[in-house]
């Protein structure tokens, strides 16, 4: 990208946005496809609250985590606009 | 006041409030009638695409069809949420950054070519319009059975309301109008839904009461619903009848269709900022997993509830005669049906075809009940250790609408119901119809053809494209094409075999071009297409029957996208390594968005 073999700030930035993205989604993948349904059947034979645990990811579980990582990309990504000095105003 | 003026009163006063919106909220500009000015609060810009993303079939059919699925019913759900999570991290925030109109602008500019701008016209236009005659027609279903005028009156008037906020006030109007809506829809789903699960477990939060014991002391919900339907002859209700790879799939494309559907992508393009892009998708995705996460409990109570009623304490069966009235009101509307097999005037629930497919009926003639006379009923067989044969044809959107009425709740509950069903299809519907009509004024006229034409102008050119599109969707809703069933599979199909991987690959990769990015959205679109229809067959007929021993790797029509997108992403990937790559300007364009903040570099 850089037309030398520099780091520039701007690559810096990008590599720790990819890493962060890569982790989230990695536990996107986990909770949603891993427990909800490729390890359902396996979690099912243990409960929680009156549910059996790979019903309660696929069904309910799965979208609380889905609102939490939103949430922490967000602020997660604030911090690392702030620590490369990207402002918006 | 009896149930029709109360309803007549609660949905005119939520159209007095969208209509007052849009005389509030009119547009002057074409920037306030794509984007409306990108001046929206991520919270308002949640609210709004909250009510964009829930339409008539979220509001009206999933629990029902969450009610009949058990486990299965999770592809919705995780499906049609999981899609934020993508939109979020891989999408939003760059759009917004890029800060155009539309996205096929997008596209079009990022690979710096007017056929790839045409060929996601293309694939929106046909993405949208299929999904808004579904809107449409739900509608026009709310208003013939709660306000027992013909459909097309019905279909009528909300294209009225439509009509007025949608083309004076653009994307403006629909903003707001949408956060109404949104306040209308979620309370007249949760309302209900509260009363019920109280009334069943004694927990009035619904999430929780579908972990929770039952009141009558005979055990916890989801235990007791899957004993009872093993009884039955069904499978357990937490149990999935789909194969593994099969819902792996399904909820892969309805995931990556979610983040790719235009409408949805575009209401990131109203906040103000790249940070309030991020915010305001995890405030969409809450106020979504409202209903969401409302929508399994309402599904479990519904099943059980049904069972109860029709079976009996006794589990016999209830005499027709003694069913409650709106089992009456419901087979009136054609979507109930009793056919009564062994003879004995008992109404029996339990697994089987009642009747072949959907019923039809004998109007002319009664049963020996007084029960509607079915022409097709099914062969009346028992199905493994049910006590009798199944007698019932139960249309799953029967279980949001009805529900109030089996649980006996107050007259202004079942009209809230019916002004949240409005509210859900019309908010839908006016996403879509913004999108279509942008893509045409603002990326064929205003980016192809007419390239010189005045702000004014193309201003007009919007609003009309938007009354076009309006009458097309009523005459879609009005005469549905025998395909209005199947949209689902094919708007999120082809949503996530076409736009999603071009714009994703357009923001992660510099060195993806014009042709990877066409030759790779035009192989995801014709795969896609054309295993649904070899399947599903909407304008031919099938080729092969729609079971799983035809389908490719267990996949079926419904998660074919997913494969579709895999394709997508290897031939693009595969055409730009023999390619040139993009010009440098391009390089800068990839780097200008992936930032926030910074002026925009010049480009040549």
């Amino acid at each position: 990208m850089a037309d030398n073999d520099v780091i520039t700030p701007h690559e810096q930035y990008w590599c720790e946005h990819i890493a962060l993205i890569f982790k989230l989604l990695a536990i996107w993948f986990l909770i949603s496809f891993g427990c909800g349904i490729l390890l359902a059947d396996l979690l099912n034979q243990f409960s929680l609250f009156g549910f059996k645990l790979g019903f309660w990811f696929a069904q309910q579980g799965s979208i609380f985590v889905f609102v939490a990582l939103i949430f922490i990309y967000a602020t997660k990504m604030h911090r690392l606009d702030k620590k490369y000095d990207f402002h918006e105003d | 006041m009896d149930l029709q003026t109360l309803t007549y009163l609660v949905v005119g006063l939520s159209f007095a409030l969208y209509i007052g919106i849009a005389l509030w909220s009119q547009a002057r500009s074409t920037g306030d009638f794509y984007i409306a000015s990108g001046g929206v609060h991520p919270i308002a810009n949640g609210m709004a695409t909250a009510a964009d993303w829930m339409s008539a079939a979220s509001f009206i059919s999933m629990a029902g069809l969450i009610a009949f699925m058990g486990y299965d019913g999770a592809v919705y759900l995780m499906g049609w949420t999981g899609g934020y999570v993508l939109l979020a991290l891989l999408l939003a925030p760059y759009l917004r950054k890029f800060g155009k109109f539309t996205v096929p602008a997008f596209i079009g500019e990022r690979y710096h070519s007017r056929t790839a701008r045409v060929v996601a016209v293309i694939c929106l236009i046909f993405i949208s319009f299929t999904y808004v005659a579904g809107q449409m027609r739900g509608v026009g279903i709310v208003f013939s059975r709660f306000l027992e005028v013909d459909i097309n009156t019905g279909l009528l008037v909300g294209m009225g309301v439509v009509f007025i906020y949608a083309v004076l006030g653009g994307m403006k109007g629909i903003t707001y109008t949408q956060v109404a809506q949104y306040c209308v829809l979620i309370f007249a789903y949760t309302v209900p839904a509260v009363f019920i699960a109280f009334q069943f477990t004694g927990n009035p939060v619904p999430q929780l009461a579908l972990g929770s014991e039952l009141s009558d002391g005979s055990g916890a919900l989801l235990a007791k619903l899957d004993q009872v339907l093993l009884e039955l002859g069904f499978g357990e209700y937490t149990e999935g009848k789909k194969s593994v790879q099969d819902m792996f799939f399904i909820t892969l494309a309805l995931m990556v269709g979610t983040a790719g559907l235009p409408h949805v992508i575009v209401r990131f393009f109203t906040v103000p900022k790249v940070r309030d892009a991020r915010k305001s998708a995890g405030w969409a995705l809450i106020f979504i997993a409202l209903l969401y996460t409302t929508a399994p409990a309402v599904g479990a109570l519904a099943r059980l509830n049904l069972v109860e009623t029709v079976n009996g304490v006794e589990q016999q069966g209830t005499p027709y005669g003694e069913m409650p009235g709106w089992f009456q009101t419901w087979e009136n509307s054609d979507l109930l049906a009793w056919y009564d097999h062994n003879g004995d005037g008992r109404v029996q629930y339990a697994a089987g075809d009642a009747v072949l497919g959907k019923p039809t009926f004998d109007n002319a003639r009664r049963g020996a009940q007084g029960e509607r006379l079915v022409l097709n009923p099914g062969s009346g067989e028992v199905v493994g250790a049910a006590p009798f044969a199944n007698e019932l044809y139960v249309d799953p959107d029967i279980m949001v609408l009805a529900n109030p009425e089996i649980a006996g709740l107050p007259n202004w509950v079942i009209a809230l119901i019916a002004a949240g069903g409005i509210a859900a299809g019309l908010s839908t519907a006016a996403g879509l119809l913004l999108v279509i009509s942008s893509s045409i004024s603002h990326d064929l006229l205003k980016g192809i053809f007419a390239k010189n034409i005045s702000e004014k102008t193309e201003l007009m050119a919007g609003r009309c494209a938007a009354a076009v599109a309006i009458s097309i969707a009523g005459y879609l809703g009005a005469n549905p094409p025998a395909f209005v069933a199947q949209v689902v599979a094919f708007a999120f199909g082809l949503a996530a075999a076409s736009l999603f991987p071009a714009i994703l690959m357009g923001i992660f990769s510099h060195k993806m071009n014009k042709w990877g990015a066409i030759s790779g959205m035009l192989t995801g679109l014709i795969f896609t297409l054309g295993y649904i229809l070899y399947f599903k067959g909407v304008f031919i007929e099938p080729r092969a029957d729609n079971i799983p021993a035809n389908w490719l790797f267990g996949i079926s029509p419904e998660g074919i996208g997913a494969v579709g997108m895999i394709l997508n992403f290897a031939v693009a990937a595969l055409v730009a390594t023999f390619t040139a790559d993009p010009p440098a300007h391009i390089a800068d364009l990839v780097r200008h968005i992936r930032v926030p903040g910074h002026p925009r570099p010049p480009s040549p």
